[in-house]
């Protein structure tokens, strides 16, 4: 197996009127060909800011993105085109992610239009059958979006992103805004397509029954900065950092007879705003403690299993 | 709930709204009753455009006059059937015996207006108290929804999402209802946030006995804050009865359909079990049951006519013909 | 699947067509403005009269059959003087929002989706241009390049543009941050693709309502800057300019000023049902 995405230290701060806003701090991974890495974190994380930057609709503050390999980070014109046809990403809200004034059809078919490959006949083809590889029956392609319900909305936006058979795809939120019985049948598309075409995703969310669902390895997000990565599984059975832990105990369980304990975090959310080193969680863990304003470090703890908490093995009786 | 029946505090009976659009009639709402105890709290689940939203306008009277017709049915509440009240006696029951929280924290606040001179209004205007006791119990209304009364003088803006759904629901809180309506509280808010404001509510419905009917999508938040279920498709109720009963012995297909499509949080599957098909179009109803097309049971008689209501064995309603076979045909969990 | 959607084949341009078909008022006024146009154009086989006939003899005639909305002080036949008047004043109105339109949405649309610095600069030119009150400026442009058709038609595109300008770059702000158009970048659009293809078709509808507006408003304006001197000049029968001209017989001859305040007053009544509707219809929160 090869690495198709490789993150570095990745930073992104915006400037704002209130000084530097940390929106990715630090954050480095790999993502292997045909894996699902999920990305969790509440609203103001950073999760979507970092799918953003590796596809470079941002440009990073510091680090390095490899793509197969190469770096990636500062490429422009012709090579940052060439980038962009291996990575793509499908955004959350179906609503705003399709221009309304293009009907299915030129929706799929622009990817291939703007790459100038293709002829004319060749394009209605291979549109023709990018909507059958998502579902989308073929009367559907003069419809405009605004016609057809979130769920196929999210096929078409999943269509144009596979038109220039893409390698690696950031799915920000890609279910978030749709009923369960049609977030099933999205999910199952995006799994069905990543084994036929090998895919690679990030895969961005705040649902974690969903992330547990779609996921290879799991990287939880607070502020920024990353608190745990750890094999997907591993993460639900032995969450070891207290935030990852509190969110895990926040999921509204179905299972009415052995509900979750609840966990109630107090105190206030640390501002992203030049935040002062240390645990940005800390305000709000009940285990914090004098050591934790001190600069975190991202530590593996057992194999593939990495926590960024200094009393992590104190808390989870580890020696 | 079989053994006595309580006296309902608030029942809605065969309620059927209507909207036109560009002459299409769209039909919202067909036929639901459901009743509301005291003390209690019914989830009314259900898709989007299912209805949900348009059952609790109704029962405030805030549908759009223009658009929307309610065809039949009657909301009793205290003895008073709402939908025929005058609106000035509706002004009353708005607030002080029904009241309603939305959705979005962010645009039910007043953003040039401090927050406690927003709830401080609420007290006044529904209350014959001076200035001075309005603005002290505001205070104490915070405090009492978890945010310190310092902050009274403080704008929505300097509040976080969830500190803003606390003000709402304080604000909905004030002049103590009888029932609160509560239509999808959480959904804007993070799972950790979510959390603290459930168990807020569930905390002052304990301590007022407050009646609740709590509309969401999330299966999950049923299960942690309703007693009661009514499960909503097509606007109609297609099964009801306590949580234990719905979560426990689901029997409708789409109940059953609904609780498979979630991932599971500790079994490993390939692929989810999604529901086959597309809600239907609520001005172009399936005759029979609504979920017909999309229902693996269906068989020539779901075409046919009305679906009656039918008693399951343990004792909830359900509004399938075909239980039996349902049954055999296992719930796939 | 027993579920159908219905699916419209038709495209935008028919969909608006057919909601603006629905309302009459704008329909009216579609109607009313076509009639002008046909009018003007066709004005040679219809008029009764050249324009610019003198016929001193039946100077200051009341309406009659002979002629239909009478003659004025030197004996020209008013009727044919307002339907000849029609190609002047709609087409002032309408070739000055023309450019308005056209300048104004390109440099609005270029300047909203870049903003920063570039857009900083641009606005504050344009503020100048717009500190200056209408009519004031159109009469500097009037004095600088002298009066006549052509002038006045430049000045009252000129002065329309800062207008134009805000609210095309409003309408492409408030879509900047949509996700269609990081999808365009990520699929690899050149800027002007993005800007032409995916902004501007979602961002022009305020302008086309607000151009229908405008073209009334510009009537008016020529009117008044013919009226007070600067604009289209005598013989040439613009609307304004025969309002001006016979302001004097308003007392002995009411006709010779009624019928081209008519004629204004009817074209700017239609234009705004027009807009009105063209508003309605292009709002994609109305649709069906």
């Amino acid at each position: 197996m090869s690495t198709v995405i490789e993150v570095k230290r990745l930073y992104k701060y915006f400037s704002t009127p209130g000084g530097m806003l940390h929106a990715v701090d630090d954050v480095s991974f790999k993502i292997e060909e045909g894996r699902t890495l999920g990305v969790v974190g509440e609203s103001g994380c950073g999760k979507s800011t970092l799918g953003r930057t590796i596809v470079h609709l941002l440009e990073s503050t510091g680090g390095q993105i490899f793509l197969e390999g190469r770096d990636i980070t500062h490429v422009k014109g012709k090579e940052l085109a060439k980038a962009r046809e291996d990575m793509q990403i499908m955004f959350q809200d179906p609503y705003s992610s399709l221009d309304p004034r293009k009907t299915i059809e030129q929706t799929i078919m622009e990817p291939l239009l703007v790459s100038r490959r293709y002829k004319k006949s060749e394009m209605y083809q291979k549109a023709q059958e990018l909507m059958e590889l998502v579902g989308i029956d073929q009367r559907l392609s003069k419809a405009y979006p605004h016609e057809l319900d979130g769920g196929r909305r999210q096929r078409v936006g999943f269509a144009r992103a596979l038109a220039l058979d893409p390698k690696f795809i950031v799915c920000d939120e890609p279910v978030s805004a749709l009923d369960v019985s049609i977030q099933a049948q999205v999910l199952n598309l995006l799994r069905r397509l990543q084994k036929e075409k090998g895919l690679t995703y990030m895969f961005i969310t705040h649902d974690m029954s969903v992330v547990r669902h779609i996921s290879d390895d799991i990287l939880v997000m607070y502020l920024g900065q990353m608190v745990e990565k750890s094999p997907a599984r591993e993460l639900f059975v032995k969450p070891m950092h207290p935030y990852t832990r509190a969110l895990l105990s926040a999921i509204p369980s179905v299972d009415i007879h052995n509900p979750n304990k609840r966990e109630i975090l107090k105190g206030e959310l640390t501002s992203p705003i030049d935040p002062a080193p240390g645990c940005r969680f800390a305000a709000r863990c009940k285990y914090a403690t004098e050591t934790c304003k001190r600069e975190q470090v991202l530590e593996e703890i057992e194999p593939e299993h990495f926590v960024s908490c200094c009393r992590v093995r104190e808390l989870n009786g580890l020696p | 709930m079989s053994e006595k029946k309580n006296e309902a505090f608030l029942s809605v009976k065969d309620l059927v709204v209507e909207y036109t659009s560009d002459g299409q009639r769209i039909q919202a709402v067909n036929g639901i009753s459901f009743d509301v105890q005291k003390g209690r709290t019914i989830g009314l689940v259900g898709e989007t455009g299912a209805g949900k939203t348009t059952i609790a306008k109704t029962i405030l009277r805030i549908l759009p006059d223009r658009a929307a017709y309610i065809r039949g049915g009657q909301i009793i509440a205290d003895g008073k059937d709402l939908l025929s009240l005058p609106e000035e006696e509706m002004r009353e029951i708005r607030g002080n015996l029904i009241s309603m929280v939305f959705q979005d924290p962010m645009t039910a606040l007043n953003p040039t207006m401090r927050v406690g001179e927003q709830i401080a209004e609420v007290i006044l205007h529904h209350n014959e108290i001076s200035r001075e006791e309005g603005e002290k119990r505001a205070g104490e209304m915070l405090e009492m929804v978890g945010i310190p009364a310092s902050r009274y003088k403080e704008y929505p803006h300097q509040f976080s999402g969830g500190m803003k759904q606390r003000v709402v629901i304080a604000i909905a809180l004030a002049c103590t209802p009888d029932i609160l309506l509560a239509d999808e509280p959480t959904t804007a808010l993070d799972v950790t946030i979510q959390a603290q404001v459930l168990d807020m509510i569930n905390d002052l419905k304990q301590k007022n006995n407050t009646s609740m009917i709590l509309i969401t999508h999330d299966l999950g938040v049923v299960a942690s804050a309703c007693d009661d279920v009514a499960v909503i498709y097509a606007g109609r109720i297609v099964e009801t009865g306590t949580k234990e009963q719905i979560f426990d012995h689901p029997h409708h297909p789409y109940t059953i359909g609904l609780f498979g499509a979630i991932p599971s949080m500790n079994v490993d599957e390939e692929y989810l079990h999604p529901i086959d098909g597309l809600p239907p179009d609520p001005s172009n109803l399936p005759a029979g049951c609504a979920f017909g097309p999309r229902c693996p049971y269906a068989t020539e008689n779901c075409r046919k006519g009305e679906i009656p209501e039918t008693m399951t064995p343990d004792g909830h309603k359900c509004r399938c013909i075909n239980l039996d076979q349902v049954k055999e045909g296992g719930i796939h969990k | 699947m027993a579920k159908q959607m219905r699916i419209k084949r038709n495209s935008q341009f028919l969909d608006i067509m057919h909601r603006l078909s629905k309302n009459k008022a704008a329909m009216a006024g579609l109607v009313l403005i076509i009639i002008e146009v046909l009018l003007a154009v066709f004005a040679k086989f219809i008029v009764p009269y050249d324009w610019n006939a003198i016929d001193i003899a039946n100077a200051n005639s009341f309406p009659s059959l002979q002629h239909l909305m009478g003659t004025d002080e030197l004996g020209r036949d008013i009727f044919s003087r307002i339907i000849y008047g029609a190609r002047y004043s709609l087409s002032i109105g309408i070739f000055a929002t023309l450019i308005t339109t056209v300048i104004g949405t390109f440099i609005g649309a270029v300047v909203g989706y870049y903003g920063g610095t570039f857009d900083n600069i641009i606005m504050r030119i344009l503020d100048v241009i717009q500190a200056m009150p209408p009519i004031l400026f159109n009469i500097c442009i009037a004095t600088a390049l002298g009066s006549g058709f052509m002038n006045t038609l430049v000045a009252l595109a000129v002065g329309g543009i800062p207008g134009a300008v805000r609210l095309v770059r409003g309408s492409v702000m408030s879509i900047r941050k949509v996700e269609y158009l990081e999808s365009a970048d990520s699929i690899n659009c050149s800027k002007m693709r993005t800007i032409f293809v995916h902004v501007l078709p979602n961002a022009i509808s305020p302008s086309i309502v607000s151009a229908t507006m405008n073209v009334a408003n510009l009537i008016l304006t020529a009117a008044s800057l013919s009226f007070i001197g600067l604009g289209v000049q005598a013989p040439t029968p613009e609307w304004g300019a025969m309002l001006s001209a016979s302001r004097n017989y308003i007392r002995n001859y009411p006709y010779m000023v009624l019928f081209p305040g008519l004629a204004i007053a009817i074209t700017v009544l239609a234009l705004n049902m027009l807009g009105d509707g063209l508003r309605d219809a292009l709002d994609p929160k109305l649709k069906d």
